[in-house]
């Protein structure tokens, strides 16, 4: 038995699993490949050997770079390799090819990188706290992805557009959003938290997919505009079924259009396994359009960097667009209403947390002497400043008037929609104020 | 004036749009080179360049969805779909994108899109070339909807719809695609009646007749037959779908006391119930009768050697006169 089995639920949605994570060494990978042997000796259930061949995932083998995921396992090929440059321990590896793209990564900057990926899962902690406290209607944690956004968005420049889905607040912190408006959404106080082109950032898509046209239509745009800015777009591994992100994918490579289509595959969507969604490789699926494509460790900030700026670089100079797959874990549940154990093997949760994103970045810095006590305490001071800001922005965020329904839906004037909102306006007037109508209605 | 088909005049329309604002393209299958399946876009991308007029790939959800992305970048993009029947595949983009995001982002994104679909039947296609899906779109917040049914409409509320900030399905009546009329092409579409307005084509006094779309020449047809008989018929072209201009059918109403609405969409659900419910509301007292609905039936578009039952017509809508006024009809005997 494990420990991750005894593990239980709450730890799950407060995170913690994440710091059982930082302090895990060399011996918890070896214990995950003993765990792969076990469960080939033993009778093996169908999930188990989900949880096994992900173990043969494992990105850090012997500080090189891992050849072979559970995708290319079941294919029987040989599969893209995955590039990393730091390792679950902490080792900088080099790779000839990715390595010049971070070389000017300064040891400051690389500490600020650490500062994003703490900072963003303070944020998701004290979200996700927020909805257990009744603030929030729901929330949908990044908890192990915060590599893969911290990374890629790091890469950007202020003019190129980001088109997210739901789950990239870590995108959207780095961007600048402000924390309030990252959460006015899931409060249920609007349904867009800000104005996209102050930040360059659209708001979250919910329909899986859909945003992957509006990037490539945007970039479209820059293309007509003779900029040479780019777009990028987030999407995740079920998002790939989706027709939308297809058509994405055949738009994009016939207009060469300066576009970065990053795949986070954190391995579920809710509770189907990515080997639902994908016969191959993801990375293949970008390929299979003349994308060209790269397969990262997105768990390896450098690593995703790297990547990132290799597309972006391509984009700007009319090569177009670019497939990357970020090979991730989603460690904490879809949502705050999800339950992931009803569909997930502890063992997977626990090999993951040895990848886990911010461990390594800690265990690097650690090992250049970084990593000091006053470093520590300073990123932990701005993390729980970060967090009390984020708390005082949602529970002080006003709510919606009453008539606020009708703002919006159209930028001209609308017979119809006018005369709902006349009639709806003389119904809450009926009350004599429409305030005390809506609190008397609350109340009851 | 300029006697054109209303084909051309929607080509000249778009033409004077893409002339007049740089961040105008349209996006299409076979709009480019070949210019339209229905020729609707000839000539445009000749003189406007591939950039401006794109031909896309077959991927009704990429052309719309990729608009989005145009607008949200400042372009105001023209997409057309080829046939009323293939606009479902983007029927997301269309509802849950196109539609809403003005919504979504409390009004920072504008989508200054115009949707193109030729729609309706009568031309002896093989199925999903016939379809009349206005109601989908009607019924969809953040959407307007409009059909013009002459080409001095069409040349004048394709450009009103490209300049509207909001997103515009525009039907394309395709069978009066060759239709000719007299077009002012030098009409400024600003001083020009707004598209959300109806308009009445030809006075009466007995009954009011609303149709809009490829119906509007049956109806003043039908209104110059009832004429013959000694009775006097109010045509009103809605031009709007979403909204309706209610304002205008309950004036009539109120005139002549009598409602028949007529479309080649199925019945049940559709714009006539809108009519007939919104009237009822608005001049109950005024009318002298239910009003009647002639529609399509409730079935999928039926081959072409039966669409002429589906589809109402000259006989059809004047017996749906007969019964607003309570002379003898097809139903006599049936209604309480």
């Amino acid at each position: 038995m494990h420990c991750a089995q005894f593990l239980p639920r709450w730890l799950y949605h407060l995170n913690i699993v994440s710091m059982v994570t930082i302090n895990r060494g060399k011996g918890a990978r070896e214990a995950g490949k003993r765990r792969y042997h076990e469960s080939c000796r033993g009778m093996v259930t169908r999930r188990q050997k989900v949880a096994a061949t992900v173990v043969t995932d494992d990105a850090g083998q012997g500080g090189t770079i891992a050849g072979q995921d559970n995708n290319a396992g079941r294919r029987g090929g040989a599969g893209h390799s995955m590039v990393q440059l730091i390792t679950p321990t902490g080792e900088r590896v080099s790779h000839p090819e990715y390595d010049p793209w971070v070389r000017d990564v300064s040891d400051e900057q690389l500490c600020s990188l650490y500062e994003d990926l703490v900072v963003i899962r303070r944020i998701d902690k004290e979200a996700t706290a927020l909805q257990r406290q009744g603030e929030l209607g729901l929330w949908p944690p990044l908890l192990g992805q915060e590599a893969s956004q911290v990374g890629s968005v790091r890469s950007l420049r202020d003019d190129d557009f980001i088109f997210p889905s739901y789950r990239e607040n870590g995108v959207a912190y780095c961007r600048g959003v402000d924390l309030a408006d990252i959460l006015r959404v899931w409060r249920g106080a609007a349904s867009g938290g800000w104005d996209p082109y102050a930040v360059n950032m659209a708001i979250p898509q919910i329909v899986i997919g859909a945003q992957t046209l509006h990037a490539t239509g945007y970039a479209m745009g820059i293309q007509n505009d003779g900029a040479d800015s780019a777009a990028i777009v987030y999407f995740g591994d079920g998002a790939t079924s989706e027709g939308d992100v297809n058509e994405a994918m055949v738009f994009a490579a016939s207009f060469q259009v300066p576009l970065v289509l990053f795949c986070q595959n954190n391995h579920w969507a809710i509770s189907e396994p990515v080997r639902l969604q994908s016969h191959t490789q993801l990375v293949d699926r970008g390929a299979g359009f003349g994308i060209p494509s790269m397969r990262v460790d997105g768990n390896d900030v450098l690593a995703v960097m790297a990547a990132t700026r290799v597309a972006l670089d391509r984009a700007r100079r009319g090569g177009g667009p670019t497939f990357i797959e970020a090979v991730t874990y989603r460690m904490g549940p879809h949502t705050t209403a999800d339950d992931p154990t009803r569909y997930r093997d502890p063992n997977e949760l626990e090999d993951w947390a040895a990848k886990d994103p911010i461990g390594r970045v800690h265990a690097l810095l650690d090992r250049k002497g970084l990593f000091t006590a006053e470093f520590e305490a300073g990123v932990r001071t701005k993390a729980d400043a970060v967090a009390r800001e984020l708390r005082a922005g949602c529970v002080g965020m006003p709510d919606p008037e009453p008539l606020d329904v009708f703002k919006h839906v159209y930028s001209t004037p609308n017979s119809w929609l006018d005369r709902q909102q006349d009639h709806y306006s003389r119904y809450l007037a009926s009350f004599g104020d429409p305030a005390g109508a809506t609190q008397e209605e609350g109340a009851r | 004036m300029t006697q054109m088909t209303f084909a051309r005049a929607i080509n000249s329309g778009l033409r004077r749009s893409l002339d007049n604002d740089p961040k105008v393209l349209l996006m299409g299958e076979d709009i480019g080179t070949l210019g339209g399946v229905f020729r609707v876009t000839d000539g445009l991308q000749k003189d406007f360049g591939k950039h401006r007029v794109v031909d896309t790939p077959l991927a009704e959800s990429g052309i719309v969805g990729t608009a989005v992305g145009l607008a949200y970048r400042g372009y105001r993009p023209v997409v057309e779909i080829q046939f009323d029947g293939f606009v479902y595949p983007a029927f997301d983009q269309i509802v849950s994108q196109v539609a809403k995001m003005h919504y979504r982002s409390r009004g920072a994104v504008k989508m200054p899109i115009t949707i193109r679909i030729p729609f309706g039947g009568g031309i002896g296609s093989p199925e999903h070339h016939s379809e009349s899906p206005e109601a989908y779109f009607a019924h969809t917040a953040g959407l307007r909807v409009v059909t013009p049914a002459s080409p001095q409409d069409a040349h004048t509320m394709i450009q009103q719809a490209i300049s509207c900030d909001d997103p515009v399905v525009f039907f394309e009546p395709k069978r009066r695609y060759h239709d000719k009329g007299e077009v002012d092409e030098s009409l400024d579409p600003n001083s020009a009646p707004p598209m959300g307005q109806a308009r009445v084509v030809t006075d009466g006094s007995d009954v009011t007749l609303v149709a809009y779309g490829p119906l509007v020449k049956t109806a003043r047809d039908a209104a110059t037959a009832a004429a013959d008989e000694g009775v006097s018929v109010e045509v009103i072209d809605l031009r709007s779908l979403a909204p309706v201009d209610f304002a205008t059918v309950e004036a009539s109403v109120r005139k002549t006391g009598r409602l028949v609405i007529t479309h080649e969409a199925g019945q049940s659900g559709g714009l006539g119930a809108e009519v007939a419910a919104s009237i009822t509301e608005r001049c109950f007292y005024h009318l002298e009768a239910a009003p009647v609905r002639i529609t399509g039936f409730d079935v999928p578009y039926p081959y072409s050697k039966v669409e002429m039952h589906h589809l109402p017509n000259l006989d059809r809508i004047l017996d749906g006169v007969d019964r607003a006024l309570g002379r003898p009809n097809s139903l006599s005997g049936l209604e309480g």
